[in-house]
């Protein structure tokens, strides 16, 4: 159950076939395991070690340095809220104190029901828009306790359904590379021309 | 609360130029019909009928700047591959995390045509056979967008196999990060994009452009600085160049946050532009939130060392922000206003640089960690006195020497130029100083008043107790 299923092991094969080396597939492939069950468990480890041609163990190694990689079932929505500096300078304290208050627990922790997951983000890249939070790494800026409160309800209620994915998915559109138009990845070693191009003469 | 912006928060239009955000105002910007409409890959068809090195040349006399963070010039940076050395790759860093920054997710959400077009002709010119466009984990939409505008200039022609049909070949593999902001460094980029642990390499002796991914030649360039090269290949090297100075022609983005009335992100022009302009004119931020006073402000993202008022007039150039005591960093200003605890602010970066040490170099792993620490001791008000030397002492293991910092006529500080010299491979190490050093630098009093006097047991004290007790029991 927690190896990739039939079909993301097809697209897993796909992206492998994009890189020169294999390994290089590695983080993509967490993600693809991680969209699949909401975490990485060991069984996938395993699989993706299978597939890359490297031990669980490296794979492992990998995987616990990012910190978007989770090893244990977390909630089905994680919010992120920033606390660096712009943040913190437009009050993402205040914002985390009722986030805690309202969910009912810290920073880090998850809730009874397995609906929120609270942690505390660094720095996300929307620092005119602070404070800012991310529900399973989708924007919501400019956030009041109400806002935040209301997000909550509209999470309870489904009604974010379609925007927001659960955790796990990133971005819902995956690169497809026709195979007529593909270039095809060859390992570095077999290359030994110049690109054909480079001939001092115009392409076009 | 919002979702969505309809224009580019801060966008403002009028008359400047505009290199990469010419296309914001449309709310479907990101698509291939609108860039189409919109000279898109025009700059493209320009490079393709002309040789690959006199595009070279082009990027290379126009001087385009790398927007990463380091300002190095991108043509020159292409030139430094070995000769004759194949597949040569082209690496994309779109993982932006540096606080205060985000000019390339906006550019990958609201243009990725662009930055895609970009790609190809850096790819054209420098010979690199195939392009990793890798993107912040953190990025969904932006990830969205630019798989969606790939797979659109797949099915159209524009990438992949013999592109508009010349000899002309490259595929553009989107890769997505998972979460480290070490990995904004080109060596530890590549690390990633090797499927290892993102922690940065020992360099020197070898540079990417001579040693980086899979061992070969890799160009590392800055979702920003490839954004330029289509506006470029369309206007020439004159146009570019007429905008801006001899040292920092064109355009660079910048997003000022914090304090100000009107917080966003503008495309200014390089060279001219002033930080006063920036934070108090009327066509950006519009001045200080609240009427408040301004206290200090950070020039160019979390790692840079801050400026006071006094450093208002200096332009965006590199060759005047470094003897100045700070870098241009990435183009992010954080403006502190005067109700600003400078403690507590200190606290949030550094804190954030710690939390981000991979942990390679034990002076940032340690150090960082200290310093954190430390601070959050003063800030929580446990700290004593000798904990505000405690922290410039960690600093100068991370740093040794005079760490810059800016000229402050009130204080009787002459400025301290940058860059500093570090004990660690990458600048995540000396980015938790320098807002440590900043802080207790610039307004050392916010710190005094905050901790106690050490309190110490004269030794004399003890032995006297001592003698007092014994003789009691023996008396």
């Amino acid at each position: 159950m927690s190896r990739l299923t039939e079909k993301n092991l097809v697209l897993a094969k796909e992206i492998i076939a994009r890189y020169p080396r294999p390994k290089s597939a590695l983080i993509p492939l967490l993600h693809l395991a991680q969209e699949q069950a909401g975490f990485i468990s060991r069984e996938a480890m395993v699989h993706l070690g299978e597939l890359v041609g490297v031990t669980s163990a490296e794979v492992y190694g990998t995987a616990s340095f990012y910190e978007m990689f989770r090893f244990e079932p977390i909630g089905k929505y994680l919010i992120n809220i920033c606390g660096t500096m712009s943040c913190a300078l437009m009050g993402a304290e205040q914002l985390m104190h009722h986030a805690e208050k309202r969910l009912g627990v810290k920073a880090g922790g998850t809730t009874q029901d397995g609906m929120f997951t609270l942690a505390h983000a660094e720095c996300q890249a929307a620092c005119t828009e602070a404070p800012c939070l991310q529900v399973n790494y989708r924007y919501r800026l400019r956030v009041t306790p109400a806002d935040l409160d209301n997000l909550i309800d509209d999470l309870q209620d489904g009604k974010l359904n379609d925007e927001i994915p659960t955790h796990g998915v990133l971005s819902k559109v995956r690169q497809v590379i026709p195979a007529d138009r593909a270039v095809g990845a060859v390992a570095p070693e077999l290359v030994t021309e110049s690109p054909v191009w480079l001939n001092g003469k115009a392409a076009l | 609360m919002s979702t969505t912006f309809k224009h580019a928060p801060g966008f403002v239009t009028g008359d400047r130029p505009k290199i990469v955000t010419s296309r914001f105002e449309f709310s479907d910007s990101f698509t291939i019909e609108r860039y189409l409409a919109t000279d898109g890959y025009k700059g493209l068809r320009a490079a393709l009928s002309r040789p690959a090195n006199e595009i070279h040349d082009d990027v290379k006399s126009a001087t385009v700047l790398g927007r990463g963070g380091a300002g190095f010039p991108a043509g020159t940076k292409w030139g430094l591959t070995p000769q004759q050395v194949w597949p040569r790759y082209l690496v994309v860093n779109g993982d932006e995390s540096e606080p205060g920054t985000y000019k390339d997710r906006l550019l990958m959400e609201r243009d990725p045509h662009q930055l895609i077009e970009g790609c190809l002709i850096a790819c054209y010119a420098a010979g690199l056979s195939q392009c990793f466009l890798y993107i912040r984990g953190e990025m969904a939409l932006a990830q969205e967008r630019v798989a969606t505008a790939l797979n659109e200039a797949y099915a159209a022609g524009y990438v992949g196999r013999n592109i508009l049909g010349s000899n002309f070949s490259v595929d553009i593999i989107l890769h997505w990060g998972a979460g480290a902001y070490v990995v904004g460094e080109e060596t530890a980029l590549i690390e990633s994009l090797e499927g290892n642990r993102g922690m940065p390499r020992l360099k020197p002796p070898f540079f990417p452009a001579v040693n980086g991914l899979y061992g070969q030649p890799t160009i590392v360039n800055n979702v920003e600085t490839l954004a330029n090269l289509p506006w470029l290949m369309c206007n020439g090297v004159a146009a570019y160049t007429a905008i801006g100075t001899k040292t920092s022609p064109g355009t660079r983005m910048v997003a000022v946050s914090g304090h100000v009335k009107r917080p966003g992100v503008f495309e200014i022009i390089n060279g001219t532009t002033t930080f006063r302009d920036l934070i108090f004119g009327e066509e950006f931020c519009g001045g200080i939130k609240n009427d408040n006073k301004l206290k200090a402000f950070v020039p160019g993202g979390g790692s840079a060392p801050w400026f006071t008022p006094d450093q208002l007039d200096l332009p965006f150039e590199a060759s005047q922000i470094g003897p100045a005591g700070s870098m241009l960093g990435s183009g992010a200003v954080m403006v502190m206003d005067e109700t600003t605890d400078i403690p507590a602010a200190a606290l949030t970066l550094t804190h954030f640089y710690a939390h981000e040490s991979c942990g390679k170099c034990t002076p940032c792993r340690e150090g960082g960690t200290w310093l954190e620490r430390i601070l959050r001791r003063i800030v929580d008000g446990n700290g004593t006195d000798a904990d505000l030397q405690q922290l410039l002492e960690v600093g100068a293991m991370i740093c040794p020497g005079a760490f810059p910092h800016a000229a402050n006529e009130k204080l009787g500080l002459t400025a301290v130029p940058f860059p500093y010299k570090m004990t660690t491979i990458c600048f995540v190490g000396p980015s938790a100083f320098a807002p440590v050093h900043s802080a207790l630098t610039l307004f050392r009093s916010e710190f005094e008043s905050r901790v106690t006097k050490r309190v110490t047991i004269p030794v004399t004290a003890v032995a006297s107790m001592a003698t007092v007790s014994t003789s009691g029991v023996h008396s």
